[in-house]
């Protein structure tokens, strides 16, 4: 029973419910003091991931103890996998928020995008450390309530319209999932993942379950943005200004989607071989298709938007591949390094993912346009953003030093080892396709036209957005050192343990 | 059984609704229709058949009560719902202050 755990919800609400009130009176509070916010969160889910390792820290709320080993209070859990997720979600807010303290200038009601900011940051905290499948339910739904006001933000035909698409879709998705946890309660009486899991060892409906996991897998899909359910995502990532398009792209559709798809396909239900063929076509058919829409956009941050669909499917095939390893009952070390591969690009893709949108914003606030036409020529006058766009476009087409080389060469050797070679293949293209569509952002972006006098002016954008940008780039190549066997046994190797296991995080939850 | 197949028809209405229908504002109430749907579904699961609200009485401990969990969802639920739907009404209002109409066929700047 860890007291800090519950800091990862407590702190964000009472930062957003202080910057409304606080930030009314003081001018200039409300930046400082979301970026202070984020920042201890950041650390102190450095600190959780560090301490976590094995030991798996529970928290229950209210104090109410399991009776006969039926838990019935509500249920924080932070164990490897968790922990990983929280890192992402703080570390990439922060600077984010950081970033925002310039970025945010040109718009108005600074207050409520900070406020927003803090929510969006609870909601997601909230989905991810908790065990209990409606608290999850609650949480997403607040962190994606904020993400709409947040896409809207800009006021203008196109964040409306993107934001109307969103929230019409991510409606139909929370009812699904709704229906979902209603099924799930109907048969299993409880809504405690470990205890769902252990009601649903016994008896076992399979068309009943697959009506289930059909719901929660369309459900969560839709806010992952995973091939079929992905129409909303181009739109909704390219109007929000872009922190929170960094924030969206690089953490939302993890910690609300593909979290919550893998905790409850590995943690909750029984792995079955229908579902893991599904899952593993449908990231197959998100990565490829993805790529292809992405490779004919001229709008930067749109083909961005369509790339995360691509990555993640990347993460999705190889957890599928996992799956389907588990479910005909083969190797246990093939499956593993399939997970790992899949959790080692989720990482690498908030790095690279939200460090190209912060370049991408940082183009828009010095030129003021998202069209890659009309740039050229900033690779002199924007030596920053140039040089951290870089280190980022060779990371996401997974160039060897940088760390998307090392999660897709993981995912690759994976499917290889599984007998999979079609699937390894087109991995491969479309890894060479994607380093295709980042050469055309790279040089119609950066070098193309001669501006040598530098007629237009530009100067680099000022200290808090280079700042962002270059930890964001260290990260990424700090990040392939997850490869070293000992590196990766501390961070890597719990999250794959306890998703590897079903039963020991049933154990540990019930038994304390 | 028939209460749930009721139910089940009512979010298949709320879904043919957002699907088929032009208006931004219709959008919004067949949406608050699927909504309403799993509201139902939910306080149905918990219902048993001769069940009483679940206050416990001492002097009759052995009692049938509904189950009072789902209730409890509902009522979360509910407020989300509002939440979520205040939300859309908001944009939609932007949107018609912005395009001066609520067809949909109309409001399509985004594309490809």
């Amino acid at each position: 029973m860890n007291p800090l755990l519950p800091l990862f919800v407590v702190t964000p609400l009472a930062g957003a419910f202080l910057i409304m009130i606080i930030g009314r009176f003081i001018k200039e509070f409300n930046k400082y003091f979301a970026s202070l916010i984020l920042l201890f969160l950041a650390c102190l889910s450095l600190y959780f991931l560090f301490i976590t390792g094995e030991n798996v820290s529970v928290y229950k709320v209210g104090g109410w103890e399991p009776i006969d080993k039926i838990p019935i209070g509500i249920y924080i859990v932070m164990d490897g996998f968790t922990a990983i997720v929280v890192c992402i979600i703080n570390i990439v807010g922060f600077l984010s928020a950081f970033y925002s303290i310039s970025y945010m200038k040109r718009y108005t009601a600074e207050n409520y995008y900070y406020a927003l900011f803090c929510l969006m940051i609870a909601g997601m905290n909230g989905v991810v450390i908790s065990g209990d499948l409606f608290n999850i339910f609650v949480f997403l739904e607040i962190s994606v309530i904020s993400a709409y006001a947040l896409v809207a933000f800009g006021v203008e035909k196109n964040e409306l319209e993107a934001s109307f698409k969103y929230q019409v879709l991510g409606g139909i998705a929370s009812f699904l999932i709704l229906f979902g946890i209603g099924f799930i309660y109907w048969k299993a009486k409880t809504l405690n993942i470990a205890d769902i899991k252990e009601a649903f060892s016994t008896g076992y409906d399979r068309t009943y379950f697959l009506f289930v996991q059909i719901l929660i897998l369309s459900g969560f899909g839709l806010k992952a943005a995973i091939m079929p359910f992905h129409a909303w995502l181009p739109d909704a990532h390219s109007s929000a200004p872009s922190p929170i398009s960094a924030m969206l792209s690089g953490v939302l559709i993890k910690a609300v989607g593909i979290y919550v798809i893998i905790r409850l396909f590995f943690n909750m239900f029984p792995i079955s071989g229908g579902m893991s063929i599904l899952i593993t076509t449908l990231g197959t058919l998100s990565m490829v298709t993805g790529v292809f829409l992405a490779i004919g956009q001229w709008d930067i941050k749109r083909l961005l938007a369509y790339h995360s669909i691509s990555q993640m499917g990347y993460v999705v095939l190889s957890v599928g591949i996992g799956m389907m390893i588990i479910s005909k009952g083969g190797s246990k070390e093939i499956a593993a390094l399939a997970i790992t591969g899949g959790i080692f690009h989720l990482i690498n893709h908030a790095a690279f993912k939200g460090l190209l949108f912060l370049n991408a914003g940082s183009i828009e606030y010095t030129i003021g346009t998202r069209d890659l036409k009309e740039m050229g020529g900033l690779a002199k006058s924007m030596p920053a953003t140039s040089a951290t766009s870089l280190i980022a476009s060779l990371s996401i087409s997974g160039i060897p030093p940088f760390n998307g080389f090392f999660s897709k060469l993981i995912i690759i050797i994976a499917a290889i080892m599984a007998h999979y070679y079609f699937l390894a293949l087109l991995a491969v293209i479309v890894s060479i396709i994607t380093l295709a569509s980042f050469m055309k952002f790279q040089r119609y972006a950066f070098f193309n036209k001669k501006d040598d006098k530098n007629e237009r002016r530009i100067k680099e954008v000022p200290f808090p957005m280079v700042f962002s940008m270059i930890i964001m780039s260290i990260l990424c190549i700090l990040l392939s050192l997850l490869v070293i066997p000992q590196i990766r046994d501390v961070v890597l190797s719990p999250a794959i343990d306890i998703l590897m296991d079903p039963s020991k995080y049933t154990s540990i939850i019930i038994g304390q | 059984m028939i209460a749930y197949i009721m139910c089940f028809i009512l979010f298949l209405v709320g879904l043919y609704g957002v699907i088929t229908r032009r208006n931004l504002v219709k959008i919004a109430v067949s949406l608050s229709i699927m909504e309403i749907s799993t509201f139902l579904f939910f306080a149905l699961i918990g219902y048993i058949d001769g069940g009483v609200a679940p206050i416990v009485d001492p002097a009759d401990p052995v009692k049938t009560y509904v189950d009072p969990l789902p209730q409890a969802l509902v009522l979360t639920a509910i407020v989300i719902g509002l939440a979520t739907t205040a939300m859309l009404m908001a944009i939609i209002i932007r949107l018609y202050r912005k395009y001066g109409t609520f067809d949909i066929r109309e409001i399509k700047n985004l594309r490809g």
